[in-house]
Protein backbone atom coordinates (compact mmCIF):
# COMPACT_ATOMS: atom_id res chain seq x y z
CA UNK A 1 0.00 0.00 0.00
CA UNK A 2 2.66 2.67 0.78
CA UNK A 3 4.49 1.32 -2.42
CA UNK A 4 1.45 2.28 -4.56
CA UNK A 5 1.14 5.95 -2.59
CA UNK A 6 4.70 7.18 -3.17
CA UNK A 7 4.56 7.68 -6.77
CA UNK A 8 1.34 9.93 -5.76
CA UNK A 9 3.52 12.42 -3.45
CA UNK A 10 6.54 12.17 -4.93
CA UNK A 11 6.17 15.40 -7.34
CA UNK A 12 5.40 18.09 -4.82
CA UNK A 13 8.70 19.03 -4.48
CA UNK A 14 8.83 20.30 -7.89
CA UNK A 15 5.77 22.64 -7.38
CA UNK A 16 6.47 26.21 -7.47
CA UNK A 17 4.42 29.43 -7.85
CA UNK A 18 5.42 31.58 -9.98
CA UNK A 19 6.58 35.03 -8.88
CA UNK A 20 4.17 36.90 -11.17
CA UNK A 21 0.78 35.43 -9.35
CA UNK A 22 -0.10 37.79 -6.03
CA UNK A 23 -1.23 35.05 -3.62
CA UNK A 24 -1.51 37.52 -0.55
CA UNK A 25 -3.93 39.96 -0.11
CA UNK A 26 -6.28 41.60 2.53
CA UNK A 27 -9.32 40.12 3.52
CA UNK A 28 -11.34 43.16 4.45
CA UNK A 29 -14.62 43.04 6.84
CA UNK A 30 -17.52 44.47 4.49
CA UNK A 31 -19.26 46.28 7.17
CA UNK A 32 -16.56 49.04 6.94
CA UNK A 33 -18.20 49.79 3.24
CA UNK A 34 -21.86 49.20 4.95
CA UNK A 35 -21.30 52.06 7.85
CA UNK A 36 -19.45 54.43 5.58
CA UNK A 37 -22.21 54.08 3.08
CA UNK A 38 -25.03 54.26 5.50
CA UNK A 39 -23.71 57.43 7.33
CA UNK A 40 -23.36 59.69 4.61
CA UNK A 41 -26.97 58.21 3.36
CA UNK A 42 -29.22 59.58 6.54
CA UNK A 43 -26.98 62.53 6.87
CA UNK A 44 -27.84 64.11 3.94
CA UNK A 45 -31.43 63.91 3.62
CA UNK A 46 -34.08 65.92 4.90
CA UNK A 47 -35.23 65.28 8.68
CA UNK A 48 -38.51 64.82 7.66
CA UNK A 49 -37.57 61.80 5.63
CA UNK A 50 -34.98 60.69 8.20
CA UNK A 51 -37.94 60.86 10.85
CA UNK A 52 -40.82 59.09 8.80
CA UNK A 53 -38.15 56.35 8.14
CA UNK A 54 -37.64 55.55 11.62
CA UNK A 55 -41.47 55.61 12.53
CA UNK A 56 -41.58 53.17 9.49
CA UNK A 57 -39.66 51.18 11.10
CA UNK A 58 -41.05 51.78 14.36
CA UNK A 59 -44.65 50.49 12.84
CA UNK A 60 -42.97 47.58 11.35
CA UNK A 61 -41.45 46.22 14.79
CA UNK A 62 -44.91 46.72 16.48
CA UNK A 63 -46.44 44.51 14.17
CA UNK A 64 -43.65 41.92 14.06
CA UNK A 65 -44.35 42.04 17.99
CA UNK A 66 -47.90 41.75 17.66
CA UNK A 67 -48.25 38.98 15.12
CA UNK A 68 -45.31 36.90 16.81
CA UNK A 69 -43.71 35.82 13.66
CA UNK A 70 -40.58 34.04 13.60
CA UNK A 71 -38.48 37.11 12.35
CA UNK A 72 -35.20 38.14 12.73
CA UNK A 73 -35.90 41.90 11.95
CA UNK A 74 -36.30 42.99 15.84
CA UNK A 75 -32.82 41.54 16.92
CA UNK A 76 -30.96 42.82 13.50
CA UNK A 77 -31.99 46.41 13.26
CA UNK A 78 -32.57 47.40 16.60
CA UNK A 79 -33.22 50.26 17.70
CA UNK A 80 -34.19 52.20 21.20
CA UNK A 81 -36.63 54.80 19.56
CA UNK A 82 -39.55 52.45 19.83
CA UNK A 83 -39.02 50.82 23.39
CA UNK A 84 -38.68 55.02 24.50
CA UNK A 85 -41.93 55.70 23.22
CA UNK A 86 -43.61 52.82 24.92
CA UNK A 87 -41.89 53.35 27.75
CA UNK A 88 -43.27 57.41 27.48
CA UNK A 89 -46.26 55.98 27.16
CA UNK A 90 -46.97 53.86 29.73
CA UNK A 91 -45.35 55.90 32.42
CA UNK A 92 -47.47 58.68 31.52
CA UNK A 93 -51.06 56.52 31.81
CA UNK A 94 -50.15 55.08 34.76
CA UNK A 95 -49.32 58.81 36.58
CA UNK A 96 -51.76 59.65 38.76
CA UNK A 97 -51.28 63.73 40.15
CA UNK A 98 -50.68 63.99 43.63
CA UNK A 99 -53.67 65.77 46.15
CA UNK A 100 -53.30 68.22 48.69
CA UNK A 101 -49.38 67.10 48.46
CA UNK A 102 -49.79 63.54 49.68
CA UNK A 103 -48.80 60.47 47.66
CA UNK A 104 -51.61 58.31 47.19
CA UNK A 105 -49.62 55.39 46.13
CA UNK A 106 -49.45 55.13 42.23
CA UNK A 107 -46.39 55.29 40.84
CA UNK A 108 -44.65 58.37 39.37
CA UNK A 109 -43.10 58.95 36.28
CA UNK A 110 -39.98 58.46 37.34
CA UNK A 111 -40.54 55.42 39.12
CA UNK A 112 -42.03 53.40 36.12
CA UNK A 113 -39.27 54.84 34.06
CA UNK A 114 -36.66 53.22 36.44
CA UNK A 115 -38.19 49.91 36.64
CA UNK A 116 -38.46 49.56 33.29
CA UNK A 117 -35.07 50.55 32.35
CA UNK A 118 -33.53 48.86 35.19
CA UNK A 119 -35.33 45.76 34.74
CA UNK A 120 -34.71 45.57 30.81
CA UNK A 121 -30.82 46.18 31.42
CA UNK A 122 -30.97 43.49 35.08
CA UNK A 123 -32.76 40.82 32.49
CA UNK A 124 -30.24 41.41 29.24
CA UNK A 125 -27.20 40.90 31.79
CA UNK A 126 -28.66 37.51 33.79
CA UNK A 127 -29.21 36.54 29.57
CA UNK A 128 -25.51 37.57 28.88
CA UNK A 129 -24.26 35.61 31.95
CA UNK A 130 -26.24 32.72 31.40
CA UNK A 131 -24.09 32.51 27.92
CA UNK A 132 -26.44 34.10 25.66
CA UNK A 133 -25.31 35.25 22.66
CA UNK A 134 -27.39 38.08 22.10
CA UNK A 135 -26.01 41.69 22.12
CA UNK A 136 -27.14 44.44 25.08
CA UNK A 137 -28.84 46.55 22.71
CA UNK A 138 -30.40 44.05 21.06
CA UNK A 139 -32.07 42.45 24.07
CA UNK A 140 -33.60 46.03 25.59
CA UNK A 141 -34.83 46.77 22.36
CA UNK A 142 -36.87 43.12 22.56
CA UNK A 143 -37.51 43.69 26.16
CA UNK A 144 -38.77 47.11 25.65
CA UNK A 145 -41.14 46.46 22.34
CA UNK A 146 -42.71 43.57 24.01
CA UNK A 147 -44.64 45.86 26.44
CA UNK A 148 -46.42 46.80 23.54
CA UNK A 149 -49.57 44.18 24.45
CA UNK A 150 -49.53 45.59 28.09
CA UNK A 151 -49.90 48.97 26.97
CA UNK A 152 -53.10 48.31 24.50
CA UNK A 153 -54.19 46.24 27.83
CA UNK A 154 -53.72 49.70 29.64
CA UNK A 155 -56.09 51.38 27.03
CA UNK A 156 -58.51 49.14 27.20
CA UNK A 157 -58.97 49.16 30.83
CA UNK A 158 -58.85 53.04 30.87
CA UNK A 159 -62.14 53.00 28.91
CA UNK A 160 -63.40 50.01 31.23
CA UNK A 161 -62.38 52.22 34.26
CA UNK A 162 -64.87 54.97 31.92
CA UNK A 163 -67.83 52.41 31.89
CA UNK A 164 -68.01 52.54 35.93
CA UNK A 165 -66.40 49.99 38.70
CA UNK A 166 -67.81 46.82 39.28
CA UNK A 167 -67.28 43.19 39.71
CA UNK A 168 -67.82 42.66 36.18
CA UNK A 169 -65.67 45.63 34.75
CA UNK A 170 -62.91 44.11 36.93
CA UNK A 171 -63.40 40.78 36.26
CA UNK A 172 -62.65 41.53 32.24
CA UNK A 173 -60.16 44.06 33.34
CA UNK A 174 -57.98 41.06 34.74
CA UNK A 175 -58.82 38.69 31.87
CA UNK A 176 -57.55 41.42 29.37
CA UNK A 177 -54.62 41.94 31.83
CA UNK A 178 -53.95 38.66 31.78
CA UNK A 179 -54.05 37.86 28.25
CA UNK A 180 -51.98 40.78 27.12
CA UNK A 181 -49.29 39.72 29.70
CA UNK A 182 -48.95 36.29 28.58
CA UNK A 183 -48.67 37.42 25.18
CA UNK A 184 -45.66 39.92 26.25
CA UNK A 185 -44.56 36.99 27.79
CA UNK A 186 -44.42 34.40 24.97
CA UNK A 187 -43.63 37.28 22.60
CA UNK A 188 -39.97 38.86 24.40
CA UNK A 189 -39.59 34.36 24.85
CA UNK A 190 -39.89 33.54 21.12
CA UNK A 191 -36.78 36.27 20.20
CA UNK A 192 -34.71 36.09 23.51
CA UNK A 193 -35.04 32.13 23.61
CA UNK A 194 -33.28 31.30 20.59
CA UNK A 195 -29.81 32.82 21.68
CA UNK A 196 -29.57 30.73 24.82
CA UNK A 197 -27.92 27.45 24.83
CA UNK A 198 -30.88 24.84 25.29
CA UNK A 199 -30.51 24.01 29.02
CA UNK A 200 -30.57 27.50 29.86
CA UNK A 201 -33.94 28.07 28.28
CA UNK A 202 -35.78 28.48 31.45
CA UNK A 203 -33.59 30.10 33.45
CA UNK A 204 -33.59 33.21 31.14
CA UNK A 205 -37.16 33.17 30.93
CA UNK A 206 -38.27 33.38 34.62
CA UNK A 207 -36.53 36.92 35.13
CA UNK A 208 -38.77 37.82 31.62
CA UNK A 209 -41.73 36.68 33.19
CA UNK A 210 -41.38 38.68 36.44
CA UNK A 211 -40.56 41.54 34.84
CA UNK A 212 -43.90 41.74 32.91
CA UNK A 213 -45.40 40.22 35.75
CA UNK A 214 -44.53 43.62 37.96
CA UNK A 215 -45.57 45.73 35.47
CA UNK A 216 -48.93 44.10 34.76
CA UNK A 217 -49.50 44.43 38.57
CA UNK A 218 -48.82 48.06 38.73
CA UNK A 219 -51.74 48.46 35.63
CA UNK A 220 -53.61 46.02 37.22
CA UNK A 221 -53.25 48.11 40.74
CA UNK A 222 -54.10 51.48 38.66
CA UNK A 223 -57.02 53.31 39.90
CA UNK A 224 -58.07 56.70 38.52
CA UNK A 225 -58.77 59.63 40.53
CA UNK B 1 1.97 35.78 8.38
CA UNK B 2 4.63 38.16 7.90
CA UNK B 3 4.06 38.32 4.35
CA UNK B 4 0.78 40.01 4.16
CA UNK B 5 1.07 42.49 6.54
CA UNK B 6 4.90 44.23 5.14
CA UNK B 7 3.35 46.04 2.23
CA UNK B 8 -0.07 46.80 4.61
CA UNK B 9 2.13 47.98 7.12
CA UNK B 10 4.54 49.75 4.28
CA UNK B 11 1.41 51.87 2.96
CA UNK B 12 0.44 53.30 5.95
CA UNK B 13 3.03 55.92 6.25
CA UNK B 14 6.38 57.00 6.07
CA UNK B 15 8.01 57.22 9.54
CA UNK B 16 6.14 53.87 10.54
CA UNK B 17 8.78 51.14 11.00
CA UNK B 18 10.52 53.62 13.81
CA UNK B 19 7.54 53.27 16.18
CA UNK B 20 6.65 49.67 15.11
CA UNK B 21 7.00 48.80 18.72
CA UNK B 22 3.41 50.07 19.27
CA UNK B 23 1.63 48.53 17.17
CA UNK B 24 2.22 44.36 17.99
CA UNK B 25 -1.22 44.43 18.08
CA UNK B 26 -2.17 45.63 14.83
CA UNK B 27 -1.83 43.05 12.23
CA UNK B 28 -1.76 45.40 8.87
CA UNK B 29 -4.72 47.89 7.95
CA UNK B 30 -7.60 46.84 8.06
CA UNK B 31 -6.84 42.73 7.98
CA UNK B 32 -9.00 40.57 9.83
CA UNK B 33 -6.45 38.11 10.27
CA UNK B 34 -5.56 38.31 14.15
CA UNK B 35 -2.99 36.53 15.79
CA UNK B 36 -3.84 34.20 18.59
CA UNK B 37 -0.77 35.26 20.91
CA UNK B 38 -1.50 38.37 20.89
CA UNK B 39 -5.51 38.36 21.69
CA UNK B 40 -6.66 39.30 25.27
CA UNK B 41 -8.02 36.30 27.49
CA UNK B 42 -10.73 38.09 28.75
CA UNK B 43 -12.09 39.18 25.94
CA UNK B 44 -15.40 36.89 26.37
CA UNK B 45 -18.71 38.29 24.34
CA UNK B 46 -18.92 38.64 20.81
CA UNK B 47 -19.83 42.28 21.00
CA UNK B 48 -17.27 43.33 22.76
CA UNK B 49 -14.87 41.61 20.26
CA UNK B 50 -16.76 43.62 17.43
CA UNK B 51 -16.98 46.58 19.33
CA UNK B 52 -13.27 46.62 19.56
CA UNK B 53 -12.91 45.60 15.99
CA UNK B 54 -15.03 48.60 14.43
CA UNK B 55 -13.04 50.54 17.02
CA UNK B 56 -9.57 49.61 15.25
CA UNK B 57 -11.17 49.35 12.04
CA UNK B 58 -11.95 53.10 12.50
CA UNK B 59 -8.58 53.92 14.03
CA UNK B 60 -7.35 52.59 10.64
CA UNK B 61 -9.07 54.72 8.92
CA UNK B 62 -8.33 57.79 10.50
CA UNK B 63 -4.62 57.03 10.57
CA UNK B 64 -4.25 56.50 6.51
CA UNK B 65 -6.57 59.76 6.44
CA UNK B 66 -4.33 61.88 8.82
CA UNK B 67 -1.39 59.85 6.96
CA UNK B 68 -2.18 61.10 3.45
CA UNK B 69 -2.51 64.32 4.89
CA UNK B 70 0.26 64.52 6.83
CA UNK B 71 2.83 62.79 3.65
CA UNK B 72 1.31 65.88 1.46
CA UNK B 73 2.42 68.73 3.75
CA UNK B 74 5.83 67.09 4.73
CA UNK B 75 6.24 67.13 0.99
CA UNK B 76 5.64 70.66 0.51
CA UNK B 77 7.49 71.85 3.67
CA UNK B 78 10.62 70.25 3.56
CA UNK B 79 12.84 70.28 5.89
CA UNK B 80 10.25 71.83 8.72
CA UNK B 81 7.37 70.06 7.56
CA UNK B 82 9.33 66.68 8.55
CA UNK B 83 9.89 67.62 12.11
CA UNK B 84 6.45 68.69 12.49
CA UNK B 85 5.21 65.89 10.88
CA UNK B 86 7.69 63.64 13.46
CA UNK B 87 6.03 65.37 16.67
CA UNK B 88 2.82 64.79 15.54
CA UNK B 89 3.61 61.18 14.52
CA UNK B 90 5.06 60.52 18.12
CA UNK B 91 1.84 62.62 20.16
CA UNK B 92 -0.53 60.35 17.88
CA UNK B 93 0.98 56.99 18.44
CA UNK B 94 1.54 57.74 22.04
CA UNK B 95 -2.12 58.86 22.55
CA UNK B 96 -3.21 55.41 20.56
CA UNK B 97 -0.88 53.56 23.11
CA UNK B 98 -2.93 55.02 26.19
CA UNK B 99 -6.06 54.82 24.08
CA UNK B 100 -5.40 50.72 23.76
CA UNK B 101 -3.47 50.43 27.35
CA UNK B 102 -7.13 51.62 28.96
CA UNK B 103 -9.40 49.81 26.68
CA UNK B 104 -7.91 46.72 27.67
CA UNK B 105 -7.43 47.57 31.51
CA UNK B 106 -11.45 48.53 31.19
CA UNK B 107 -12.31 44.97 29.52
CA UNK B 108 -10.54 43.05 32.24
CA UNK B 109 -12.23 44.64 35.17
CA UNK B 110 -15.49 46.13 34.42
CA UNK B 111 -15.97 42.86 32.30
CA UNK B 112 -19.06 41.11 33.47
CA UNK B 113 -17.65 37.94 32.77
CA UNK B 114 -16.17 38.06 36.10
CA UNK B 115 -19.07 36.93 37.63
CA UNK B 116 -19.86 34.34 34.81
CA UNK B 117 -18.85 31.50 36.74
CA UNK B 118 -21.30 31.97 39.52
CA UNK B 119 -24.08 31.83 37.12
CA UNK B 120 -23.10 28.47 35.49
CA UNK B 121 -26.02 26.27 36.95
CA UNK B 122 -28.58 24.43 35.31
CA UNK B 123 -32.68 23.97 35.60
CA UNK B 124 -32.07 21.26 37.93
CA UNK B 125 -29.77 21.86 40.03
CA UNK B 126 -31.68 25.46 41.15
CA UNK B 127 -34.81 23.12 41.62
CA UNK B 128 -33.61 20.42 43.71
CA UNK B 129 -31.20 23.73 45.82
CA UNK B 130 -34.80 25.38 46.46
CA UNK B 131 -36.03 22.30 47.80
CA UNK B 132 -32.83 21.07 50.09
CA UNK B 133 -33.28 24.57 51.39
CA UNK B 134 -36.18 23.94 53.41
CA UNK B 135 -34.81 20.50 54.57
CA UNK B 136 -32.69 20.56 57.41
CA UNK B 137 -29.88 17.55 57.62
CA UNK B 138 -28.69 16.53 60.68
CA UNK B 139 -24.85 15.74 59.92
CA UNK B 140 -22.81 18.26 61.83
CA UNK B 141 -19.39 16.55 62.13
CA UNK B 142 -18.18 17.56 58.81
CA UNK B 143 -18.71 20.26 56.96
CA UNK B 144 -21.60 20.65 54.48
CA UNK B 145 -21.54 21.61 51.13
CA UNK B 146 -22.85 24.96 49.94
CA UNK B 147 -23.29 25.80 46.45
CA UNK B 148 -21.41 28.80 45.25
CA UNK B 149 -23.75 29.99 42.60
CA UNK B 150 -25.89 33.40 42.30
CA UNK B 151 -28.37 32.56 39.79
CA UNK B 152 -30.55 30.99 43.04
CA UNK B 153 -30.40 33.62 45.19
CA UNK B 154 -30.55 36.68 43.13
CA UNK B 155 -34.34 35.51 41.38
CA UNK B 156 -35.22 34.61 44.95
CA UNK B 157 -34.69 38.38 45.93
CA UNK B 158 -36.39 40.01 43.12
CA UNK B 159 -39.73 36.88 43.42
CA UNK B 160 -39.55 38.72 47.28
CA UNK B 161 -39.60 41.83 45.85
CA UNK B 162 -42.50 41.26 43.39
CA UNK B 163 -44.58 39.16 46.29
CA UNK B 164 -43.73 42.53 48.48
CA UNK B 165 -45.28 45.02 46.50
CA UNK B 166 -47.79 42.86 46.05
CA UNK B 167 -48.38 42.99 49.63
CA UNK B 168 -47.73 47.08 49.75
CA UNK B 169 -50.36 47.80 47.22
CA UNK B 170 -52.74 45.69 48.64
CA UNK B 171 -52.22 46.92 52.01
CA UNK B 172 -52.98 50.26 50.74
CA UNK B 173 -49.10 51.65 52.08
CA UNK B 174 -48.26 55.37 51.43
CA UNK B 175 -44.57 55.90 51.37
CA UNK B 176 -44.32 59.47 51.86
CA UNK B 177 -40.55 59.78 50.88
CA UNK B 178 -39.70 57.43 48.54
CA UNK B 179 -41.36 55.34 46.00
CA UNK B 180 -43.10 51.79 47.01
CA UNK B 181 -40.78 50.20 44.40
CA UNK B 182 -37.68 51.68 45.90
CA UNK B 183 -38.77 50.37 49.42
CA UNK B 184 -39.26 47.59 48.26
CA UNK B 185 -35.79 46.64 46.38
CA UNK B 186 -33.99 48.17 49.48
CA UNK B 187 -35.54 46.23 51.83
CA UNK B 188 -34.80 42.87 50.09
CA UNK B 189 -31.29 44.01 48.82
CA UNK B 190 -30.57 45.56 51.64
CA UNK B 191 -31.31 42.49 53.55
CA UNK B 192 -29.60 39.97 51.66
CA UNK B 193 -26.26 41.69 51.46
CA UNK B 194 -26.71 43.58 54.79
CA UNK B 195 -27.27 40.31 56.93
CA UNK B 196 -24.75 38.43 54.70
CA UNK B 197 -21.74 41.03 55.39
CA UNK B 198 -22.60 41.17 59.26
CA UNK B 199 -22.99 37.26 59.44
CA UNK B 200 -19.98 36.79 57.55
CA UNK B 201 -18.00 39.28 59.83
CA UNK B 202 -19.71 37.13 62.50
CA UNK B 203 -18.54 34.12 61.00
CA UNK B 204 -14.79 35.19 60.59
CA UNK B 205 -15.18 36.33 64.27
CA UNK B 206 -15.71 32.82 65.40
CA UNK B 207 -13.53 31.32 62.55
CA UNK B 208 -16.22 29.43 60.84
CA UNK B 209 -15.52 28.12 57.37
CA UNK B 210 -17.74 29.83 55.29
CA UNK B 211 -16.44 32.53 51.99
CA UNK B 212 -18.77 35.42 51.48
CA UNK B 213 -20.17 33.45 48.31
CA UNK B 214 -21.65 30.83 50.29
CA UNK B 215 -23.04 33.10 52.85
CA UNK B 216 -24.59 34.72 50.41
CA UNK B 217 -25.42 31.93 48.61
CA UNK B 218 -27.06 30.40 51.62
CA UNK B 219 -28.92 33.22 52.78
CA UNK B 220 -30.36 34.22 49.57
CA UNK B 221 -31.89 30.21 49.31
CA UNK B 222 -33.23 30.73 52.68
CA UNK B 223 -35.37 33.51 51.68
CA UNK B 224 -37.55 30.56 49.49
CA UNK B 225 -39.81 29.91 52.59
CA UNK B 226 -40.04 33.88 53.44
CA UNK B 227 -41.43 33.86 49.96
CA UNK B 228 -43.93 30.72 50.17
CA UNK B 229 -45.00 32.23 53.38
CA UNK B 230 -45.42 35.80 52.01
CA UNK B 231 -47.37 34.76 49.30
CA UNK B 232 -49.69 32.74 50.90
CA UNK B 233 -50.64 35.08 54.08
CA UNK B 234 -50.70 38.19 52.08
CA UNK B 235 -53.62 36.93 50.40
CA UNK B 236 -55.27 35.04 53.63
CA UNK B 237 -55.38 37.36 56.48
CA UNK B 238 -55.26 34.95 59.52
CA UNK B 239 -53.08 35.49 62.16
CA UNK B 240 -53.49 32.02 63.33
CA UNK B 241 -52.48 30.81 59.66
CA UNK B 242 -49.26 32.78 59.87
CA UNK B 243 -47.85 31.82 63.21
CA UNK B 244 -48.33 28.55 62.29
CA UNK B 245 -46.08 28.96 58.54
CA UNK B 246 -44.18 31.39 60.40
CA UNK B 247 -42.97 28.71 62.84
CA UNK B 248 -43.17 26.01 59.94
CA UNK B 249 -41.64 27.12 56.46
CA UNK B 250 -40.04 29.88 58.15
CA UNK B 251 -38.36 27.68 60.85
CA UNK B 252 -37.49 24.51 58.94
CA UNK B 253 -35.44 26.81 56.23
CA UNK B 254 -33.62 28.97 59.26
CA UNK B 255 -32.71 25.20 60.92
CA UNK B 256 -31.26 24.82 57.62
CA UNK B 257 -28.78 27.58 57.58
CA UNK B 258 -27.96 26.89 61.10
CA UNK B 259 -27.26 22.99 60.79
CA UNK B 260 -24.76 24.18 57.49
CA UNK B 261 -23.17 26.74 59.72
CA UNK B 262 -23.15 24.48 63.17
CA UNK B 263 -21.21 22.04 60.87
CA UNK B 264 -18.88 24.40 59.86
CA UNK B 265 -17.94 26.38 63.20
CA UNK B 266 -16.16 24.44 66.13
CA UNK B 267 -16.82 25.48 69.44
CA UNK B 268 -20.44 25.79 71.17
CA UNK B 269 -20.07 29.39 72.14
CA UNK B 270 -19.11 30.60 68.44
CA UNK B 271 -21.71 28.02 67.51
CA UNK B 272 -24.13 29.64 70.02
CA UNK B 273 -23.49 32.90 68.80
CA UNK B 274 -23.59 32.29 65.35
CA UNK B 275 -26.13 30.59 64.89
CA UNK B 276 -28.51 32.33 67.51
CA UNK B 277 -27.71 35.50 65.67
CA UNK B 278 -28.34 34.48 61.92
CA UNK B 279 -31.99 32.33 63.75
CA UNK B 280 -33.15 35.44 65.19
CA UNK B 281 -32.45 37.70 62.17
CA UNK B 282 -34.25 35.25 59.69
CA UNK B 283 -37.40 34.72 61.66
CA UNK B 284 -37.85 38.67 63.01
CA UNK B 285 -37.31 39.46 58.98
CA UNK B 286 -40.10 37.37 58.18
CA UNK B 287 -42.40 39.10 60.97
CA UNK B 288 -41.81 42.24 60.17
CA UNK B 289 -42.50 41.88 56.90
CA UNK B 290 -45.75 40.41 57.49
CA UNK B 291 -46.60 42.62 60.30
CA UNK B 292 -45.27 46.30 58.15
CA UNK B 293 -48.00 45.70 56.11
CA UNK B 294 -51.04 44.04 57.16
CA UNK B 295 -53.14 47.04 59.28
CA UNK B 296 -54.91 48.75 56.44
CA UNK B 297 -56.67 45.93 55.41
CA UNK B 298 -57.65 44.60 58.86
CA UNK B 299 -59.32 47.75 59.41
CA UNK B 300 -61.65 47.40 56.45
CA UNK B 301 -62.34 43.64 56.97
CA UNK B 302 -64.09 45.16 60.32
CA UNK B 303 -66.24 47.24 58.47
CA UNK B 304 -67.59 44.12 55.94
CA UNK B 305 -68.27 42.17 58.64
CA UNK B 306 -71.04 44.17 59.85
CA UNK B 307 -73.42 41.29 60.95
CA UNK B 308 -70.95 39.35 63.30
CA UNK B 309 -70.48 42.59 65.12
CA UNK B 310 -72.77 44.35 68.44
CA UNK B 311 -74.01 47.60 66.90
CA UNK B 312 -72.27 49.18 69.98
CA UNK B 313 -68.99 47.79 68.91
CA UNK B 314 -68.94 49.04 65.51
CA UNK B 315 -66.40 52.09 65.03
CA UNK B 316 -67.65 54.11 62.16
CA UNK B 317 -65.28 54.50 59.44
CA UNK B 318 -65.32 55.87 55.55
CA UNK B 319 -65.09 52.65 53.04
CA UNK B 320 -64.21 54.46 49.74
CA UNK B 321 -66.50 53.98 47.38
CA UNK B 322 -64.37 52.66 44.85
CA UNK B 323 -62.58 49.67 46.05
CA UNK B 324 -59.20 49.21 43.98
CA UNK B 325 -58.63 46.34 41.85
CA UNK B 326 -55.92 45.00 44.20
CA UNK B 327 -58.05 45.41 47.58
CA UNK B 328 -60.97 43.76 45.81
CA UNK B 329 -59.94 40.13 45.37
CA UNK B 330 -57.87 40.61 49.02
CA UNK B 331 -60.85 41.48 50.80
CA UNK B 332 -62.86 38.55 48.62
CA UNK B 333 -60.35 35.89 49.53
CA UNK B 334 -60.32 37.17 52.98
CA UNK B 335 -64.29 37.28 53.15
CA UNK B 336 -63.77 33.48 52.13
CA UNK B 337 -61.03 32.79 54.35
CA UNK B 338 -62.81 34.00 57.42
CA UNK B 339 -66.15 32.31 56.35
CA UNK B 340 -64.74 29.38 56.78
CA UNK B 341 -63.25 29.89 59.87
CA UNK B 342 -66.20 31.23 61.56
CA UNK B 343 -68.41 27.64 60.50
CA UNK B 344 -64.79 25.74 61.48
CA UNK B 345 -65.63 27.26 65.24
CA UNK B 346 -69.18 26.89 65.30
CA UNK B 347 -68.64 23.09 64.80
Amino acid sequence: MAEAEEPLFVGLSDISISQDIPIGGEITIPMRSHTQEFDSSTLNESVRNTIMHDLKAVGKKFMHVLYSRKSNTLLRDWDLWGPLILCVTLALMLQRGTVDGEKDGGPQFAEVFVIVWFGAVTITLNSKLLGGNISFFQSLCVLGYCILPLIVAMMICRLVLLAGPGPVNFMIWLFVVAVMFAWSVIASTAFLADSQPPNHKILAVYPVFQFYFVISWMILTFTPQ
Amino acid sequence: MATPAAPAGGARNGAGPEWGGFEENIQGGGSAVIDMENMDDTSGSSFEDMGELHQRLREEEVDADAAAAEEEDGEFLGMKGFKGQLSRQVADQMWQAGKRQASRAFSLYANIDILRPYFDVEPAQVRSRLLESMIPIKMVSFPQKIAGELYGPLMLVFTLVAILLHGMKTSDTIIREGTLMGTAIGTCFGYWLGVSSFIYFLAYLCNAQITMLQMLALLGYGLFGHCIVLFITYNIHLHALFYLFWLLVGGLSTLRMVAVLVSRTVGPTQRLLLCGTLAALHMLFLLYLHFAYHKVVEGILDTLEGPNIPPMQRVPRDVPAVLPAARLSATVLNATARAIAVTLQAH
